[in-house]
């Protein structure tokens, strides 16, 4: 099987890759193992003994280049404001002069600089210097760990990811709703047409569905902006005096993302529709009942496979939304996948990009999965 | 009134009450809407991209070419271009070979954990790209690869594969195995007898999950964002860098010319569907 072999090396082994990374925390056991030792039996209530200074200026000290000092000041920095400081000012300022023996190297390092007196520095290098640690899945659901390593939640001012998610997820709840809203009258209608009028139909929804989506973000942009067509036609019927804000906020995200994941939910709904026989509704309506309420109550159930595959592939395929709020959303619209190509980019955080890409992954991987049970069938856009 | 309007007027049965006769009007102007909701951004835009002035606004008021001028006369859009021929075809190419591939092995042969092997060989269709995009760039930029045409071609690929696999897959389902009986039979060896039988067979098949996985490769850009250096970028890519910065008309001649392009693949693949049924 080439194509699993190639399929493993080229994405399943990357992925794994990154879920690794969610977990890893190499930078403090990489820089400091003399430290990590000598922290091993310390009940991190107070400063530790001379050995963990030492310890501390021999890891440091042998530290081949800045980089190293940089990645780990980094990492420090990130649980203790201030540590950064603190670790390249210590760094540049070893090896110390005149060789000190062990036991003086905590006078020394405390003349260098204070803050070695404070127990929240070492705090920090204990709790990170084990190799693995589960502090950046903590935090990508808003917990984290005490200096003691107990896990607590967040907080409520460092809160971030949970309302993160929590947008993502209603975002996509909303888009997917449209879609439904939306694709199953038009599925319905098309299902009701003879073959050749359907298909011709059908083009008009699949023109949009294989244009790109950046040419379609482009399109709604020209069409949201203030002078573009949606507000000179509503300013023209009269309904509003000013151009409405319908760019880099929620409604825009929304009305685009409608756009592009409408063909996802109408081709499932067609497709199940295109099967259901029309005999049953027409028996309830000779059988007396009203046709609104045979098709409510015979029809609608009968597509029931249509609208689950339909709303959870759309909303599948939402939450991993990147590229639509990233040009048409403002700062409060961005989704989840924003915030891990924030990490990667910008923070250059790998291990908090990695555990918001490991729970993006496994919500996706969970309605999947689900999606399977209900269609009972594989993707299929053909 | 008008016997052509009465035509084209619904015969309602008997038992339609007026509330019945509203829903299916009802219906049919949602449908209209949703349709022109459907079509409208791409039709908005194309015209704009004759305009002479700079805004995108209509009314147009003068014709003009100048747009079009500008984007091939752009050194970094004409590089995007041919990056983009150059990335989705070698993309299509690997994708086609080993999706189809693993159709005809699976498609012939039943064994335990199908199911599961078949979510695992899709899998690229369902993994959140933005996933795939910072993974796959963390492994390539380890191998050295960050950057590279390499690694952007076997990523499409990737992604393009499972679209080939399912297509085929359909197709493969009309086969009628006793043709690769016969031809063995008659003493072909396996190897010719898939290129002389059963490829011209599944060739509608092929060529529109080549199609899909074409398009793919041609509209992907968040993994590019992530994997390409400024020697890889594609027009995807390139628009995204356009419409992030500012709109201009250039980009809607690009959008005009992508429109264009799509809709041929589109119909091509509509009439071998037409075929391959």
């Amino acid at each position: 099987m080439p194509l699993l072999a190639f399929l493993l090396l080229t994405f399943l082994v990357p992925i794994g890759a990154l879920l690794k990374r969610a977990v890893e925390n190499p930078e403090v056991a990489n820089a400091l193992p003399r430290t990590a030792k000598a922290l091993e039996e310390w009940q991190r209530e107070e400063v530790p003994g001379a050995p963990a200074f030492a310890a501390l200026a021999a890891d440091l000290g042998a530290l081949p280049d800045s980089a190293d000092a940089g990645a780990l000041a980094r990492r420090l920095n990130s649980d203790v404001a201030g540590a950064r400081s603190l670790v390249m000012g210590t760094y540049r300022a070893l090896p110390l002069d005149a060789a000190p023996r062990p036991d003086e190297v905590k006078t020394r390092l405390l003349a260098l600089d204070e803050r070695w007196g404070e127990v929240r520095f070492w705090q920090a290098i204990a709790k990170n210097s084990s190799r693995w640690t589960p502090d950046y899945l903590l935090a990508s659901v808003d917990l984290k760990r005490d200096a003691r390593g107990e896990v607590e939640r967040m907080p409520p001012d460092q809160r971030a990811f949970g309302r993160i998610l929590l947008r993502t997820f209603e975002i996509s709840a909303v888009v997917t709703l449209w879609c439904l809203a939306l694709g199953y009258p038009l599925a319905y209608w098309l299902s009701t047409l003879p073959a050749r009028r359907a298909n011709v139909l059908m083009i008009l929804v699949l023109v949009p569905f294989w244009t790109s989506i950046l040419v379609r973000v482009a399109a709604w942009i020209v069409l949201l902006q203030s002078e573009g067509l949606v507000n000179h036609g509503l300013m023209a019927a009269g309904f509003i005096d000013r151009p409405l804000a319908l760019l880099f906020n929620r409604l825009g995200v929304v009305i685009a993302m409608v756009h592009i994941l409408l063909p996802f939910m109408i081709l499932p709904l067609y497709s199940v529709m295109k099967s259901v026989p029309s005999t049953y509704v027409r028996a309830a309506v000779s059988l007396g009942s009203a046709p609104i309420a045979a098709f409510w109550r015979v029809y609608v159930p009968q597509t029931y496979p249509g609208i689950g595959a339909g709303t959870l592939l759309v909303f599948i395929l939402s939450i991993g939304y990147y590229v639509t709020p990233a040009l048409l959303g403002g700062a409060d619209d961005q989704m989840l996948s924003y915030y891990i190509a924030h990490y990667t980019n910008v923070n250059i955080n790998w291990g908090m990009a990695c555990a918001l890409g490991a729970v993006l992954l496994a919500a996706t991987l969970v309605l999947y999965a689900v999606y399977r049970r209900v269609g009972k069938s594989e993707l299929s856009l053909g | 009134m008008n016997p052509l309007l009465l035509r084209r007027l619904p015969r309602f049965p008997a038992y339609a009450t007026p509330l019945d006769k509203l829903a299916w009007w009802a219906l049919r102007a949602t449908c209209v809407a949703v349709l022109v909701f459907l079509l409208l951004p791409i039709l908005v835009i194309m015209p704009l991209s004759f305009s002479d002035s700079s805004f995108l606004v209509y009314p147009i008021e003068g014709w003009s070419l100048k747009w079009y001028e500008n984007l091939f006369g752009s050194a970094e859009w004409v590089r995007a271009a041919k990056n983009s021929f150059i990335v989705a075809p070698a993309a299509t190419v690997i994708a086609t070979v080993l999706g189809t591939l693993a159709a005809v092995g699976l498609a012939r042969t039943n064994f335990p954990f199908k199911g599961t092997l078949m979510s695992v060989l899709i899998a690229p269709m369902v993994v959140p790209i933005v996933v795939v995009g910072v993974s796959t760039y963390l492994f390539f930029a380890n191998l050295g690869l960050a950057d590279s045409y390499t690694a952007l071609i076997i990523v499409h690929a990737a992604l393009g594969a499972p679209f080939v696999l399912t297509t085929v897959l359909a197709t493969l389902q009309g086969f009628d195995n006793n043709l690769v009986r016969a031809s063995l039979s008659l003493g072909a060896h396996p190897v010719p007898t898939f290129f002389r039988v059963t490829l011209p067979v599944i060739a509608p098949g092929v060529i529109s999950g080549a199609l899909f996985a074409f398009a793919t490769s041609f509209d992907e850009v968040v993994v590019t964002l992530f994997l390409a250096g400024p020697e890889q970028v594609t027009l995807p890519r390139q628009m995204f860098t356009g419409i992030r910065e500012n709109i201009t008309p250039t980009i809607a001649a690009v959008a005009t010319l992508l429109i264009a392009f799509t809709t041929t693949l589109l119909l091509v693949l509509e009439w071998l569907r037409g075929r391959r049924r």
